[in-house]
C-alpha cells in the first residue's frame, strides 16, 4: 500500500517535470545589462525609467506570456563586467532576450556570448558604428554615432559655410565623430578648415577656443562627451565672445542633452545640433510619453534619448513577440523584426532588414527658450538616416 | 637557511621583541624555516575552488573572473607585501597582458598558452623596463611613478584606437581550444579549469620566489633597508628583479581575462583598476600570498552579492565593508585569522595536552 502510494506520487512528480516546462514558458525573461552604479547611474535610471513606463502602460503581458526583468548593472564602462552580467544572465537565470547595453564596449563584450547561445541582443544605446555585425541576433535601437553626426556636416554643406573648424574630444568617438562630420560636409561641397582634437578628461577649453577665435570660422564643430565636457565648452566659446562675433557652434546631440542644456543655460541659445529625439518633438505621440514620464518620474528632469531609446526598445521587443506569437528565440525573432517599422516618440523609426541597425530620422535642432525653458527645437530634417560609415 | 617557507612571518620587530620568551620565540621562527613543503591546509585552500566547481555551477563566470584577477592582485602582493613597494601602475601592466594576448589571438595566433606566455613576457619586457623608473627615489615617489606609468599607458592604448580599439576595445577574436581538444564554452567551463590551472601554476612559482633567499632579501629590504647594503646586498637590483617579475605575473592574468572572455577594454588598464588591485589585497592582507587569493575572492563576491541585491547603492555597503576589515581585522582578513590562531593555541593548547 505504501509502495503504491509512492509510486503514485513518483509518477505525479514525473508527470509535474514533463508539464514543467510549460508553465516555465509562460514567461519570457528580459536580462538587462545597464550601468546602474557609478558615474553613468543616470544613464541606467533613464532607461530603466523609459522601460518601467512602457510595462505600465502596455501591460507586462505580451502574446499570452509574461514579461519578467532581470536587471544587472555594469557600472558603466566595465566591459568585462557587462560581459560577466551576460553569462550571468544566460546561464544561471536562464533569460530569453538580452536589452540594455549603454556603452559600445558592454556591448561588444557581450555579443560573443550572445551570438553563441542564440539570444536577441537590442541594444538600446551604444553607438560605435556597425556594431550589429558582431552577433546575428544584435538588434540595434538607439543610434550611431555617425548616423547623427553626419547630417550636422551636410547641414553645415548646405549652409555655404566658407570656414569650418572641428573639435573633438581625442578617444574613439570624438574620432568617429570627426570622420563623420566632414563626410557629410563633402558630400554638399564643404570643406573643413582645421581640426582640433582635445583631451578627453578635464580639459581646459580656454587656448583651443582662442585658437578657434583667432581663425575666424564661420562655424564650429563641436563633438565631446555629454556631461561636464560639453557644458564648460559652450561656456567658454560664449565667454570669449565667439558667439557674439557670429560663429555658429555645430554640434550633435550630445552637446545639448536634456540632461545638460539647463546647466549651459544662457551661454547654449543659438547653438546648432543634429540628433534624433528632442523632448520638445512636435507629435501627439512624444506629447503623450513626456506627459507621462514626468507624470511617473516628477524627480526626473526630462526625459531624454536614453529613455526613449529604452522605450522604444520594450515597444519593439512586443512587437517581435506579437509576431512571433511568443517564440523569444534570437534567430526567430531577430527574423520576425527584420525592416519592422514603428511609429515612436522620436518620430518614425525602422530595423534595417540588411544589418539590424536603426533607420530613423535626424533632426537639426537648435536651443531656444520655450516657456521658459531651455528646448531643443527642431526646424530641419533628414528622413530615413542610415550609418553611412557601415554601409561602407 | 636556504629555503624559507613563504608562509606568515611576523612583520613587525616590535611585536616579537616583546614575546614572551625568548627561546619559544626563536623555536617559533626556526619551525617556519624548515620546510618548503606544502602544508595541509594549503592544500585544502586549493580544492576550494574544485569544490566550488561542483557545488556552484551556476557561477563559473565569477570563479572564472576572481582567478583571473587574483593573479593580478598575487603579482601586486610580490611588490607591495614582500618589496614594500606601493604600486599603482599595476593595471598597466594587467592591461598590457591583455592587450598582448588579444591582439596575438585577433592576428591568427590563436593557441591559449603559447599566447599567454608570449602576453606574460610582453609585459615582463616593459617591466623590466619601467622598473628602472621604479627604484628610483621612496615610498611616495614609487607612488607617483607607478601612477604615471598607470596614465601613460592608459593614454598610448586610447590614441593608438587603430591598434586598439580606443574606448570601444579590442573585439572580434577567437581563441583556439586548449591543447587543440578543449574549446572555450558557453558555461565558462573550460575557461574555468584553465584559469584555475594557470593560477595554481603562478601562485607554486610565486611560493618559490617568495620562500627563496631572494624573497626573504626583499623581505629585509622592506623592513630595514638601510641595513641590507651592509650585508653586501643590492637594494635597487633586488627590488628590479621584483617588479619584472610582477609584471610578467600581471600580464598572463591580463592574458587570461583576454582569453576567457574574447575582449579587451580599455578598462583594464585604468588607474581604478590599479586601485581595486590594490584594495583586494589590502582586504586580504599583504605579504602572504593568501591575503592575495582571499581578498580577490571576498571582494568579488560581496561585489557580485551586493550588485544583485542592490544594483544602485551596493558601493555604499563595499564601502561599509571595507572600513570594517581595515578597522577591526589587522593585516586584512588572512592576517586576522592567522593572529586567532596563537592566541587560541594559547587559550587552549595546554587544556588539549
Amino acid at each position: 500500500m505504501i509502495r503504491r502510494q509512492f509510486l503514485l506520487g513518483a509518477a505525479a512528480t514525473v508527470a509535474f517535470a514533463v508539464t514543467h516546462p510549460a508553465f516555465a514558458a509562460d514567461t519570457i525573461k528580459v536580462g538587462l545589462v545597464l550601468p546602474m552604479s557609478g558615474p553613468f547611474s543616470q544613464y541606467g535610471q533613464q532607461m530603466q525609467n523609459g522601460i518601467k513606463l512602457f510595462m505600465k502602460e502596455h501591460g507586462d503581458t505580451v502574446a499570452g506570456k509574461k514579461i519578467e526583468l532581470v536587471i544587472k548593472d555594469d557600472g558603466g564602462i566595465a566591459p568585462d563586467r557587462a560581459r560577466r552580467a551576460v553569462q550571468d544572465l544566460i546561464v544561471r537565470d536562464k533569460v530569453d532576450i538580452l536589452a540594455g547595453f549603454t556603452f559600445t564596449a558592454s556591448a561588444l563584450a557581450a555579443a560573443p556570448m550572445a551570438k553563441e547561445a542564440e539570444k536577441a541582443m537590442i541594444v538600446m544605446n551604444a553607438s560605435s558604428s556597425g556594431i550589429t555585425e558582431a552577433s546575428p541576433y544584435m538588434i540595434r535601437i538607439g543610434q550611431t554615432l555617425p548616423q547623427i553626426t553626419e547630417p550636422a556636416g551636410r547641414y553645415a554643406g548646405e549652409q555655404g559655410f566658407k570656414t569650418i573648424y572641428t573639435v573633438v574630444a581625442d578617444i574613439t568617438a570624438g574620432h568617429d565623430a570627426e570622420a563623420a562630420f566632414i563626410r557629410g560636409l563633402k558630400s554638399t561641397g564643404g570643406e573643413v578648415a582645421g581640426s582640433l582634437r582635445v583631451p578627453a578628461q578635464n580639459p581646459d577649453f580656454a587656448p583651443f577656443v582662442q585658437r578657434i577665435k583667432d581663425a575666424k570660422p564661420n562655424a564650429v564643430f563641436a563633438w565631446l562627451p555629454p556631461g561636464e565636457a560639453a557644458i564648460n565648452f559652450i561656456k567658454e566659446f560664449n565667454q570669449r565672445g565667439l558667439a557674439a562675433e557670429g560663429i555658429v557652434m555645430l554640434g550633435t546631440g550630445d552637446l545639448t542633452d536634456e540632461l545638460t542644456i539647463t546647466q549651459t543655460g544662457d551661454a547654449g541659445l543659438g547653438v546648432v545640433t543634429t540628433g534624433h529625439y528632442s523632448m520638445a518633438h512636435k507629435s501627439a505621440k512624444n506629447e503623450a510619453f513626456v506627459k507621462a514620464y514626468l507624470a511617473d518620474y516628477p524627480n526626473e528632469k526630462w526625459p531624454n534619448f536614453l529613455s526613449v531609446s529604452a522605450y522604444d526598445g520594450m515597444a519593439v521587443l512586443y512587437h517581435g513577440l506579437e509576431k512571433t506569437k511568443g517564440d523569444a528565440s534570437g534567430p526567430v525573432i531577430t527574423e520576425a523584426l527584420k525592416g519592422e517599422k514603428i511609429e515612436s516618440p522620436r518620430g518614425p523609426i525602422e530595423i534595417d532588414a540588411k544589418n539590424r541597425d536603426i533607420v530613423q530620422t535626424i533632426y537639426v535642432r537648435k536651443v531656444e527658450k520655450v516657456d521658459g525653458r531651455f528646448a531643443n527645437v527642431e526646424f530641419h530634417e533628414f528622413p530615413e538616416s542610415r550609418d553611412s560609415a557601415a554601409a561602407k | 637557511m636556504t629555503i624559507v617557507s613563504g608562509l606568515p612571518h611576523s612583520s613587525r620587530p616590535l611585536a616579537s621583541r616583546s614575546g614572551s620568551s625568548r627561546m619559544n620565540h626563536r623555536s617559533v621562527a626556526v619551525d617556519r624555516l624548515a620546510s618548503p613543503r606544502p602544508r595541509l591546509f594549503e592544500a585544502v585552500v586549493w580544492l576550494l575552488p574544485a569544490v566550488a566547481y561542483f557545488v556552484f555551477p551556476d557561477n563559473l563566470a565569477l570563479g572564472v573572473s576572481i582567478m583571473t584577477y587574483a593573479v593580478a592582485v598575487l603579482a601586486l602582493d610580490l611588490v607591495l607585501g614582500y618589496a614594500g613597494i606601493v604600486s599603482l601602475g599595476h593595471a598597466a601592466f594587467f592591461g598590457i597582458g591583455a592587450y598582448a594576448a588579444g591582439l596575438l589571438a585577433a592576428n591568427g595566433w590563436r593557441e591559449p598558452l603559447t599566447g599567454l606566455l608570449l602576453a606574460g613576457a610582453a609585459s615582463l619586457m616593459i617591466g623590466f623596463f619601467a622598473s628602472f623608473l621604479v627604484v628610483r627615489g621612496k615610498d611616495l615617489t614609487r607612488l607617483m611613478v607607478t601612477l604615471g606609468i598607470g596614465l601613460v599607458v592608459y593614454e598610448l592604448a586610447n590614441r593608438l584606437s587603430s591598434i586598439t580599439g580606443g574606448m570601444d576595445g579590442l573585439s572580434g577574436f577567437e581563441v583556439s581550444p586548449i591543447f587543440g581538444v578543449f574549446a572555450f564554452d558557453l558555461y565558462g567551463k573550460t575557461a574555468w579549469w584553465y584559469v584555475y590551472g594557470v593560477s595554481l601554476v603562478v601562485f607554486i612559482f610565486l611560493r618559490f620566489v617568495v620562500s627563496s633567499p631572494f624573497g626573504l632579501s626583499l623581505r629585509a629590504i622592506r623592513e630595514g633597508v638601510n641595513r641590507m647594503p651592509a650585508l653586501g646586498a643590492s637594494v635597487n637590483s633586488r627590488l628590479r628583479i621584483a617588479f619584472t617579475i610582477s609584471a610578467g605575473v600581471a600580464g598572463i592574468a591580463g592574458g587570461l581575462l583576454a582569453q576567457t572572455t574574447q575582449f579587451v577594454g580599455i578598462d583594464s588598464l585604468s588607474v581604478p583598476r590599479a586601485a581595486e588591485f590594490l584594495v583586494m589585497l589590502v582586504l586580504g592582507g599583504t605579504g602572504r600570498l593568501y591575503g592575495a587569493l582571499a581578498g580577490t575572492a571576498i571582494f568579488m563576491i560581496a561585489h557580485d552579492y551586493l550588485a544583485d541585491i542592490d544594483p544602485v547603492y551596493w558601493e555604499f555597503w563595499m564601502g561599509l565593508l571595507l572600513m570594517a576589515v581595515v578597522l577591526f581585522a589587522r593585516g586584512g582578513i588572512v592576517g586576522a585569522l592567522f593572529n586567532l590562531v596563537p592566541s587560541l593555541k594559547a587559550r587552549f593548547g595546554r587544556a588539549a595536552q
